[in-house]
C-alpha cells in the first residue's frame, strides 16, 4: 500500500479523503431515495384519490394524522433529495465563477420551499 | 504565432455525432426527469400554501389543475415521475454490485421504459375512473 503511506494514521482512521466529506453525500443521495419509495408511492395513489376534490374534502384528508406526518416526511425526503440531485448537475455543468453561486441558490432554495410545505401542512393540519 | 483565445478542441464523446444509446439516452433521462420533478415540486409547495391559505386559493389553483394546460402539465410529471422512480430503483440495484452484464444492462433499461408507459397509463386510467 504505497499510496496509503502518504497519509496519516488518523486521516486513514477517519477515511474523510481529500474533500473533508466522505461518501457522506452520495450516502444520503441514496437514504433519501429509499425514503421516497414508499412516500411517493403514496403520495400519487393519495392523489389519484383525493382527483378533483372540494376544499373541505382535501382539508378534512390533510387533517388526518397519518396525512400530515407522512407529507411532512415526504417534504423532508423530497427537498433533501432534490438539493443533493441538483447540486450535482450544477456542479457538471456549470464551470463559470457563477457556480457557486448556483450550489448556494440551490441549497437554500431548497430548504427554504421544503421549510414552506411543511409549515403549510403542519397550518392545515393544527389549524381549529 | 500563439493565439490569445483558447483553442477550441474537440469533446470526446461528441455528442453530435455520437449514436445515442439506450443506456446513455436513460442516464441522461433520469437527470432531466430529475430537475423536471424539483420544478413540479414547487408547484407541490404552491398547492400545500394554497390550501393553508384558504378555500379562494385552493379553488384557484384546483382550477389551474384542471385546465388543459394543468392536465398535460400532471400528465407529463406522472411520466417523468415513473421514469425517475424506475431509473432510481435501477440505479439502487446497481449500487449493490448486480446488473452490469452488458444483456441485463439492456433488460432492466428497456423494462423501465415500459413499465413506465405501463404505470402513467395505469396512473390515469385510474384517475379518469375516479373522476367519473
Amino acid at each position: 500500500m504505497e499510496r496509503e503511506g502518504m497519509r496519516t494514521p488518523l486521516a486513514r482512521a477517519i477515511g474523510l479523503g481529500s474533500a473533508h466529506n466522505g461518501v457522506q453525500h452520495w450516502w444520503t443521495q441514496r437514504l433519501s431515495a429509499i425514503a421516497l419509495v414508499p412516500l411517493t408511492l403514496w403520495f400519487v395513489a393519495a392523489i389519484i384519490a383525493h382527483t378533483g376534490a372540494d376544499y373541505t374534502t382535501f382539508i378534512a384528508w390533510m387533517r388526518n394524522p397519518v396525512t400530515s406526518i407522512l407529507m411532512t416526511l415526504l417534504l423532508i425526503a423530497l427537498f433533501y433529495h432534490a438539493a443533493l440531485g441538483l447540486q450535482v448537475v450544477v456542479e457538471d455543468y456549470v464551470h463559470s465563477g457563477a457556480k457557486f453561486a448556483a450550489v448556494i441558490a440551490v441549497r437554500l432554495g431548497c430548504f427554504a420551499l421544503g421549510a414552506a410545505g411543511i409549515l403549510a401542512t403542519l397550518r392545515i393540519a393544527l389549524s381549529s | 504565432m500563439v493565439s490569445d483565445s483558447p483553442r477550441q478542441r474537440p469533446l470526446s464523446p461528441n455528442i453530435q455525432l455520437y449514436r445515442p444509446q439506450l443506456t446513455s439516452v436513460l442516464s441522461i433521462l433520469n437527470r432531466l426527469t430529475g430537475v423536471l420533478l424539483s420544478v413540479a415540486a414547487i408547484g407541490l409547495v404552491i398547492w400545500l400554501l394554497a390550501a393553508a391559505a384558504g378555500p379562494q386559493s385552493y379553488a384557484a389553483v384546483r382550477t389551474a389543475l384542471a385546465s388543459w394546460v394543468g392536465q398535460v402539465v400532471l400528465f407529463g410529471c406522472t411520466f417523468a415521475f415513473f421514469l425517475h422512480f424506475l431509473g432510481g430503483i435501477r440505479h439502487l440495484v446497481w449500487d449493490t454490485v448486480h446488473g452490469f452484464e452488458l444483456r441485463t444492462i439492456y433488460l432492466s433499461g428497456w423494462t423501465v421504459v415500459a413499465a413506465s408507459v405501463v404505470m402513467t397509463a395505469v396512473a390515469w386510467i385510474a384517475r379518469l375512473y375516479i373522476e367519473g
